[in-house]
């Protein structure tokens, strides 16, 4: 890397905090000096440092593994912590907090609810009435190899919620499932110790908010942060769903 | 007032806040978890490489067991663990890894037949039995006897997170996000909960219960370059301290992980060298087996970063604008397995350092990675000094790791600590009553609302992220991998005064709400005593043990420092903490003191290691015939719940 000369970069962030009587949105610009190797969570920090104390954001991890900052990039959602300013050869950055979550402020989003309330609907835990009874002194249950790869792959999901923010489909229809419920239930149906039937999953995902109210524009599959296979995960799910209630 | 009573609060939505709330939920107690952030994000999701439980399922991990583990937790802490509570830790991890297995976590498998590793540098073949076929897999990690680490790819941390959460929703255990303890509540020596702020509204609630316990993670951001999440703050630990009741358990021994990507300092998995990759140099030297013959690169985690600084010292490093740094190369373990088995690292090095780790060397260094120091608490995860205080996970020093944490075993800790702590968080629910006086819960909303309106009406004063900087770069400078007598005496000079001008704190932004200003100048004062902690036990600890070398005093000095470091502040006024030792009997080890196995053994030794070595030799005698349990029970009985008591079963071997 040479030092040549670093750029000014234009930051334009939405500000609004709810909070605060009378606020109302508006776009504020910052200018930061771009260093080597920034990342918009290292221009986000300086910001909030040394120019505006009160801005609203969130990280946890800074390393793309905990699915805390998705925020909208120059129009795109993604996570920030990993997105390198050297991707914009404008300089002009355009923050927006994700759409679809209720607002913190700022750039702060309340993923948490959203997530808690997905994780209830499509009850993403292993339903099994022996799970506590199992003996822990002895061999767990054996599973094939490639049973436990193909459920890490479903698994690697961060709750980022950018394919929520990504989904015209959940925009026009708040209960729709989304691409983030889809991908959990597709991960526990493959699981052999979840002991749930085919029309038990049914009964979650098989109308209009779940699986068949998707106009298959696939927002989720072009922003995924972990290249989950929602595509394909939602093809086998309608699939499975309309072959019947097995 | 705004008052929430429960039996158990939970402070702290990672694996080991959930699993002590899981515990107390299912034994029928009314349970709230408090978190900064949704659960799922906490920082026990970066774990990478895995989980220690000696199943011994892979051809390389045949012939572990619960007392190999031991061996290598013991040698792995520089002796300065607590031998009942790293036996009760490994004798239950089989147990927790298999729970975890029923409740949904997809640990790679083993798979029957040959396969391809890389040993020592070299492409071997290993054959894996028909009857492991299926059970959970294991791979290599530093200073571990055998092939101990079960994972799920580099996502482990992930997919146990994942789990846990998920069960604490089955059971809807609620989970109260963005909400931060800033106080304990207590009255006469017994904690009654925590005053709490609302991050969003910026409202303090007083949460009331006969059982609290903190889970908030390690303090690695004391530091200015950590691996660890910009949340890992210490504040849970910090409220302790303050409490004056609640002491702090060798703080000053801090863990530098040898291959964090520079210069961000974000991890790249042990599981990189577990599974073959090796150190380089600038000339693309591979340099451990120089330093260590015999463990190279899977030394444990202190001696392969204290290599690495002595091999960059020597002008060795790659030097680059962050200055030196040294290579890890893991491209001779195939696209592959790099594609697999090490996706994260394969991501973090795309995403954050433009490279491809298929071709490309990854640029390390070693960084601030784990806090083995926290709320001292007994076997039972209580606080020693505030009843009704309980701690786990990398907040507490329970005190299985010493002075140094062998990979693989913090997230094992986190489970297993959570399952056996929570039984005895429930049985205290159980046995106590729920009794305080309303004056005292006011007392100290009212503490903690001067505090912070103090704050708002400051005009002008300190700057809170500029003295976090500071602090910071103290840490880095003076209290790192290497330490000795100036510095350290420097840095708690230094902090002293940062800890002064930490009480005179303005803020800009003079909101009560969602305020992240007013965040920072909450935790900050709290960081600076934790560091100072860190300093000054460093500063009056004269030896090396584990991670902590002084350069000064660069023998182990079982003689005169074989005891635990107590910090506790008691004096609100004060600069420094009050320091107290608490001895390790040797008398009552079930592996005294001897050497690690790594460089030429210098210890100084105590008389009671060679007495205890002959007693030990004494019951044997006295004892023929007697097998490895009973061996273990007659050296070093141990307290195990009911429920987790009982021999592990292992392939091919049963229950022996």
């Amino acid at each position: 890397m040479n030092d040549e000369q670093n750029r000014t970069l234009t930051f334009e962030i939405l500000r609004y905090n709810p909070l605060i009587k009378g606020d109302t949105p508006k776009m504020e610009k910052y200018e930061v000096v771009e260093a080597p190797g920034m990342t918009i969570f290292i221009a986000l920090n300086e910001i909030r440092e040394e120019k505006d104390p009160s801005i609203q954001f969130d990280f946890v991890c800074r390393a793309g593994i905990c699915g805390s900052c998705g925020m909208i990039i120059n129009g795109e959602p993604k996570l920030a912590c990993r997105t390198l300013t050297a991707n914009y050869p404008k300089g002009v950055i355009t923050l927006l907090p994700l759409p679809g979550f209720e607002l913190i402020g700022d750039l702060s989003v309340d993923t948490g609810k959203v997530m808690r309330q997905m994780s209830e609907r499509v009850e993403s835990w292993i339903h099994d009435k022996e799970a506590e009874n199992i003996d822990l002194t002895r061999l767990e249950e054996r599973m094939e190899p490639e049973v436990a790869d193909e459920i890490y792959e479903l698994e690697r999901c961060v709750e980022c919620g950018l394919c929520l923010s990504a989904c015209a489909t959940k925009r026009m229809r708040e209960d729709f499932l989304g691409a983030v419920g889809f991908m959990r239930l597709a991960r526990y149906s493959i699981d052999p110790r979840d002991k749930r039937t085919g029309e038990e999953f049914y009964d979650i995902i098989g109308d209009d908010d779940g699986v068949f109210g998707c106009m298959t524009l696939l927002g989720c599959e072009d922003y995924c942060p972990k290249d989950l296979p929602h595509q394909t995960q939602i093809a086998y799910l309608r699939r499975k769903m309309a072959l019947g209630k097995k | 007032m705004k008052v929430i009573y429960t039996d158990s609060l939970v402070i702290g939505g990672g694996l080991a806040g959930l699993r002590v709330a899981i515990a107390a939920k299912q034994r029928g107690y009314d349970t709230i978890v408090l978190s900064l952030i949704p659960a799922k994000r906490s920082h026990s999701a970066a774990a990478q490489g895995g989980m220690q439980a000696s199943l011994g399922a892979s051809i390389k991990g045949v012939g572990d067991d619960e007392d190999v583990h031991f061996g290598d937790t013991v040698r792995g802490s520089d002796w300065g663990c607590d031998q009942d509570v790293a036996r009760a830790f490994v004798n239950t991890a089989p147990k927790a890894i298999r729970q975890l297995t029923a409740w949904g976590v997809p640990w790679s498998r083993v798979q029957r037949g040959d396969r391809q590793v890389v040993i020592n540098g070299e492409k071997v073949t290993i054959t894996e039995s028909d009857d492991a076929h299926g059970l959970i897999n294991s791979r290599d990690f530093g200073g571990t006897k055998k092939w101990r680490t079960c994972y799920t790819s580099d996502g482990t941390g992930h997919t146990m997170l994942y789990a846990m959460d998920n069960k604490a929703i089955e059971l809807k255990i609620p989970v109260h996000e963005r909400k931060e303890a800033i106080a304990l509540i207590h009255e006469e020596g017994v904690c009654k909960g925590a005053i709490v702020r609302d991050l969003i509204t910026g409202k303090l609630i007083a949460y009331v219960a006969k059982a609290t316990t903190i889970a908030t993670g390690g303090y690695g951001r004391i530091y200015s370059v950590s691996t660890n999440s910009v949340i890992s703050e210490g504040i849970g630990t910090a409220i302790a301290l303050e409490t004056g009741l609640s002491p702090l358990g060798n703080m000053e021994a801090v863990q530098f992980h040898p291959t964090a990507i520079v210069p961000v300092g974000i991890l790249t998995t042990e599981g990189c060298r577990g599974d073959g990759g090796l150190l380089l140099d600038k000339d693309g030297y591979r340099f451990m087996p120089d330093y260590e013959p015999d463990k190279k690169e899977l030394a444990s985690r202190d001696v392969v970063s204290r290599r690495m600084i002595e091999h960059m010292r020597k002008g060795k490093g790659v030097s680059s604008r962050y200055g030196d740094h040294l290579w890890l190369d893991i491209t001779l373990l195939g696209e592959k397995h790099i594609r697999k088995n090490l996706r994260e690292v394969d991501e973090i090095c795309q995403y954050f350092l433009g490279i491809d780790p298929v071709k490309e060397y990854i640029p390390v260094r070693p960084t601030q990675h784990y806090s083995m120091g926290g709320i001292k608490t007994n076997f039972k995860g209580e606080s020693i000094g505030l009843k009704g205080l309980f701690s786990v996970g990398e907040a507490a020093c329970w005190d299985m790791h010493g002075f140094n944490r062998l990979g693989g075993n913090s997230v094992a800790e986190t489970v297993v600590a959570g399952m056996l702590v929570g039984e005895y968080v429930a049985d205290h629910c159980e046995a106590t009553p729920l009794k305080i006086d309303t004056k005292t819960i006011e007392s100290f909303l009212e503490q903690e609302k001067v505090k912070i309106s103090d704050l708002l009406d400051r005009d002008k004063g300190e700057n809170p992220f500029t003295l976090k900087k500071e602090m910071q770069k103290i840490m880095m400078d003076d209290v790192g991998i290497f330490r000795n007598h100036d510095d350290l005496a420097k840095a708690v000079e230094e902090l002293k005064i940062l800890n002064q001008k930490a009480k005179n704190i303005a803020l800009r932004n003079k909101i009560s709400s969602s305020n992240p200003e007013l965040v920072e100048a909450i935790r900050v004062p709290k960081m600076i005593k934790l560091a100072q902690c860190v300093a000054y036990g460093a500063l009056l600890r004269k030896e090396s043990r584990g991670a902590h070398a002084r350069e000064d005093f660069p023998q182990r000095n079982d003689k005169d420092w074989l005891k635990r470091t107590l910090a506790t502040w008691k004096n609100e006024d004060a600069d420094l903490p009050e320091i107290d030792y608490e001895p390790l009997d040797i008398m009552k080890m079930e592996l005294p003191p001897a050497s690690r196995g790594y460089g030429n053994d210098s210890t100084i030794a105590h008389p009671d290691t060679e007495k205890r070595e002959k007693e030990i030799e004494k019951i044997l005698k006295d004892n023929p015939g007697i097998d490895r349990i009973q061996t273990q029970e007659t050296l070093n009985p141990v307290e195990i719940p009911e429920r987790y008591q009982g021999k592990n079963e292992r392939v091919g071997r049963g229950f022996k």
